[in-house]
């Protein structure tokens, strides 16, 4: 697999298991105002994942859905910071402001690449970030000072650097539930 | 607190109700009011206003029933017409 794929997936994944863990909130987050927003920003990290992928599946001559669904738990390349079941909003807040930051830094370098595909993907993913960063700011603003928010951020920035070839169970558990309905259908069923 | 939202939907035109929302504080109202009326290019630009700073007034007194004081109760061109058509003479533009 060329540099390119193999960088396009890592991304793609980690946006795709973010996304699927930040929908989790809806229906139960905080309050409604909150519940609408935060939903709002875990399908933009969905759709980023699929133009990823889309992407990567042109050169991998596979489909964006084969490379979401149809790989091993243990083939997935996203980071372990993203993969976890958070139960508490303040963790699911500081993995979210955490994540975001080291997007937009990973996004600023594809943006300078030298493939027009990616640097223009990169581009376009941007304008939605900048939604996601004035999100994560503000929550980070309000929580700077409450020890469990800071003692979040202590226990998860670890993660941002662990192999992305590590993964915990959760992710096996979270691929149970993600693929269950592409696998409860036989292969090359369309929609 | 909640926050009243106006949107205007492209420069030059006035800002027109387009709902409310609650949020703890400004920092708050401006990202979910982006988040929620802004984000899509539906709005030129947005104001976001705390309901208890809006001055409500919905009760009217008409004791006098002038309404001629209206500033739509008096429509001078109507009146105009009138008198012409009473004169027997056209407007201006039509002789």
């Amino acid at each position: 697999m060329s540099e390119r794929a193999r960088q396009l997936l890592e991304i793609a994944d980690d946006e795709l298991i973010l996304g699927w863990r930040d929908s989790e909130w809806t229906g139960i987050a905080p309050f409604l105002e909150e519940d609408v927003a935060f939903s709002s920003i875990a399908q933009n990290e969905i759709g980023h994942a699929r133009a990823l992928y889309e992407l990567a599946a042109r050169e991998l001559g596979a489909t964006a859905d084969e490379l979401a669904f149809d790989r091993a738990p243990g083939e997935y390349r996203c980071s372990p910071l993203v993969e976890l079941r958070l139960l508490d909003w303040e963790k699911t807040i500081a993995r979210h402001y955490l994540y975001e930051e080291a997007d937009a830094a990973r996004l600023e370098r594809l943006k300078q690449s030298n493939d027009p595909e990616v640097a223009g993907l990169a581009a376009k993913i941007d304008r939605e970030e900048t939604y996601h960063r004035l999100h994560a700011q503000m929550w980070f603003d309000r929580l700077k000072d409450e020890p469990r928010f800071t003692a979040a951020l202590d226990e998860l920035r670890p993660l941002l650097d662990a192999d992305r070839g590590e993964h915990g169970p959760e992710l096996a558990e979270l691929w149970d539930e993600m693929t269950i309905v592409r696998r409860s259908q036989p292969a090359g069923t369309t929609w | 607190m909640i926050y009243e939202i106006f949107r205007q939907e492209r420069k030059g035109q006035p800002f027109q109700h387009a709902g409310s929302l609650d949020a703890p504080d400004r920092a708050f109202a401006e990202t979910y009011a982006k988040e929620f009326y802004g984000r899509r290019g539906e709005s030129e630009a947005l104001w976001v206003v705390p309901r208890e700073s809006i001055l409500e007034i919905d009760h009217f007194v008409d004791e006098l029933n002038r309404n001629y004081h209206r500033v739509d109760g008096y429509s001078l061109k109507e009146k105009l017409k009138e008198a012409r058509e009473r004169a027997g003479s056209a407007a201006p533009r039509d002789r």
